[in-house]
């Protein structure tokens, strides 16, 4: 494996000798670029999309065809059905699980970018003393992950008498996002000339005028990637939202599926993936709106 | 004169009241920007943090506050089979999924580090396995792996010929462990590989056309230019990587719930399955508890790795 990376790497720095030689050599270059190249790529891929496409085929199959891999082909559907949606949306409780998982979603978002903004402008442009630690101790907080928390804060939950409520996973889920916020506008923030706000500083500008009107504008798309980034965090929770609720109507999507419409020994994968599919549907539209914010937000927090 | 003029000069400085003097006073001002992050933090998550540490030293159930044990819960878990089996599989889980996520992911993103048709959509194409929620697509997987209607089984047995039963997949210890494990790399290879694509494109292609000049191979090249150019981003991202595999909860809980006969349990889901499901608040968190040294050393290694570098907020950098 490791020689065909190698390979790869050399397959375009190997032309530059071959430039001025008959095109044999460039042909064989080609064919080896789609060797080492084209093909694990595609096998990349196909490996990461299946299971989606899988996941869609399944939803829009009937369940004959879906039990019944002898007559019909498992890959292709011969008569599509919308009977599982139909079913999941009128016959469980889904849009009310996909309101509540959007509520949710949209508020811890909010909060956490409220309280990032506050914090990374704090560390980054209100230098203090120790503001590094601040910065190195909220990027700490990062690393605890829910799995240790979520027995501690249950017993938390239930004592404010949030158990059962959204509110409690509204509350708990800026545990996980402000650290990756923070962390992410205070590079933002960095990458804001500093002269900007003292500029503004001499025109007599407060320091909140400056946060609103030249910080946070230039900003602006730490901000979007911030969001995108807690939305999607939030929608995917799992673990809180499966310790903390328990009332059908108030569970998420990803929760609800897994113990509502799982139910007894026979699963009902129509419905499953239909469920799984639409469920994913809003992250993967939100995503396809805003790839470039997620990749530059993704790399940039690794980076930084 | 000037004593008459310098008041009011100053009385006219005074003219935002004292509220917007108190807003613009830096102390005023880091404490106020500080306040709703370090305090949601503090209450959600430091002070959860030492409570489940001090409930694993009780003997708190649901509805019932507890009295302080000392190690008991620890050393009924010493003797606990269960606990040294999920201690086991989360290890072993981490190493193979780590070691499979990483030499995958940077196979992938040395792929795309090249220049490609439509290199962005490809970029997005592959996110998506990140992307979507985990447990949704840990369901897909479920289906894949269904020991009757199996796509994957099918194409082995039904297409290609090559064996003639389905695979069992969930039905036994070990099968189960490697599909789980599986799943994870599955979810695990787009972030790993964007992260280091993003590391790779920061190496200046001079240092290759250097290399390229003194005649190195492309192996030497790998090694000697790409491994340790790539080595800081390489640390954070496995840190990230170990944490999040080694705490990871919900394919686990999606796809086998721990089963069979609990051989695929990880700490998190066995703290989940004794501590809510069975009610035994102490006794999961004391299982929750002994996950921590091992993120402790991740952490280490993290920071000693972060410490080559130069400090995000450094006072040097700008």
């Amino acid at each position: 494996m490791t020689d065909a990376l190698a390979a790869a790497s050399g397959a375009d720095t190997a032309r530059a000798p071959t430039v001025d030689k008959p095109e044999m050599l460039s042909w064989d270059s080609r064919a080896r670029r789609v060797v080492v190249l084209y093909l694990p790529l595609a096998v990349f891929v196909f490996v990461l999309l299946f299971p989606f496409y899988w996941m869609a085929i399944t939803a829009f199959k009937p369940n004959a065809e879906l039990y019944d891999y002898k007559t019909y082909n498992p890959f292709w559907i011969h008569s599509p059905t919308l009977d599982h949606i139909r079913k999941l949306l009128f016959e469980t409780a889904y849009p009310r699980w996909l309101l509540t998982t959007m509520t949710v979603a949209v508020c811890a978002t909010v909060l956490s970018l409220f309280a990032s903004v506050l914090a990374a402008y704090a560390v980054q442009r209100l230098r203090f003393r120790g503001s590094a630690y601040v910065g190195l101790a909220i990027y700490l907080a990062y690393l605890v992950p829910p799995s240790i928390l979520f027995i501690p804060l249950a017993t938390m939950v239930y004592r404010l008498g949030l158990f059962d409520s959204p509110l409690a996973l509204i509350l708990t889920y800026p545990t996980f996002l402000i650290p990756f916020c923070t962390w992410l506008l205070i590079g933002y923030f960095k990458s804001i000339p500093y002269e900007l706000e003292e500029c503004a500083l001499i025109d007599g500008a407060t320091r909140l005028q400056i946060l609103r009107r030249i910080t946070l504008p230039l900003a602006v798309p730490g901000l979007i990637s911030a969001g995108i980034f807690s939305f999607t965090l939030s929608w995917n929770e799992f673990i809180y939202a499966l310790a903390f609720i328990q009332s059908s109507e108030n569970k998420t999507v990803p929760v609800s599926i897994l113990t509502e419409l799982v139910s007894g020994d026979v699963y009902q994968w129509g419905a499953l993936m239909a469920g799984s599919l639409l469920g994913s549907l809003p992250v993967a539209i939100f995503y396809s709106f805003f790839v470039d914010y997620y990749v530059s937000s993704l790399t940039g927090a690794v980076k930084e | 004169m000037s004593v008459t003029a310098a008041p009011s000069w100053s009385r006219a400085r005074q003219e935002p009241g004292w509220l917007a003097r108190v807003f613009d006073s830096k102390p005023f001002l880091i404490v106020a920007c500080l306040f709703p992050a370090v305090g949601l933090l503090m209450v959600f998550l430091t002070y959860p943090l030492g409570l489940g540490i001090w409930l694993a030293f009780t003997d708190t159930r649901i509805g019932r506050s507890g009295q302080w044990v000392g190690l008991e819960n620890f050393e009924y878990l010493m003797g606990d089979p269960t606990f040294w089996t999920a201690v086991f599989y989360s290890v072993f889980y981490t190493a193979v999924a780590t070691v499979g996520k990483f030499a995958l992911g940077l196979w992938l993103a040395l792929l795309l580090n090249n220049h490609l048709p439509f290199k962005s959509l490809i970029r997005a194409i592959i996110l998506l396995p990140w992307i979507v929620p985990t447990v949704l697509s840990a369901i897909a997987f479920w289906w894949i792996y269904d020991p009757q209607f199996s796509i994957i089984s099918y194409v082995f047995v039904d297409v290609l010929g090559l064996r003639d039963r389905y695979f069992d997949f969930l039905g036994s210890a070990w099968p189960a462990r490697f599909s789980l494990i599986a799943a994870n790399i599955w979810r695990g290879i787009p972030f790993v590989a964007i992260c280091l694509l993003a590391g790779l494109q920061t190496i200046s292609p001079s240092l290759y056309e250097a290399a390229l000049l003194d005649g190195a191979t492309p192996w030497q090249r790998f090694t000697r230019i790409t491994v340790p150019l790539l080595m800081p981003i390489l640390a954070i991202v496995m840190t990230f990587s170990i944490i999040f595999t080694f705490t990871d909860f919900q394919l686990v809980y999606a796809i086998t719930r721990g089963g069979p006969v609990n051989s695929t349990h990880l700490m998190a889901t066995l703290a989940f399955q004794r501590g809510i499901a069975g009610q035994e608040l102490a006794e999961g968190a004391a299982i929750a508890v002994a996950m921590i040294p091992f993120l402790v050393f991740a952490t280490l290694f993290s920071y000693f790795a972060l410490a080559r570098r130069k400090w995000q907020q450094g006072e040097s950098n700008d």
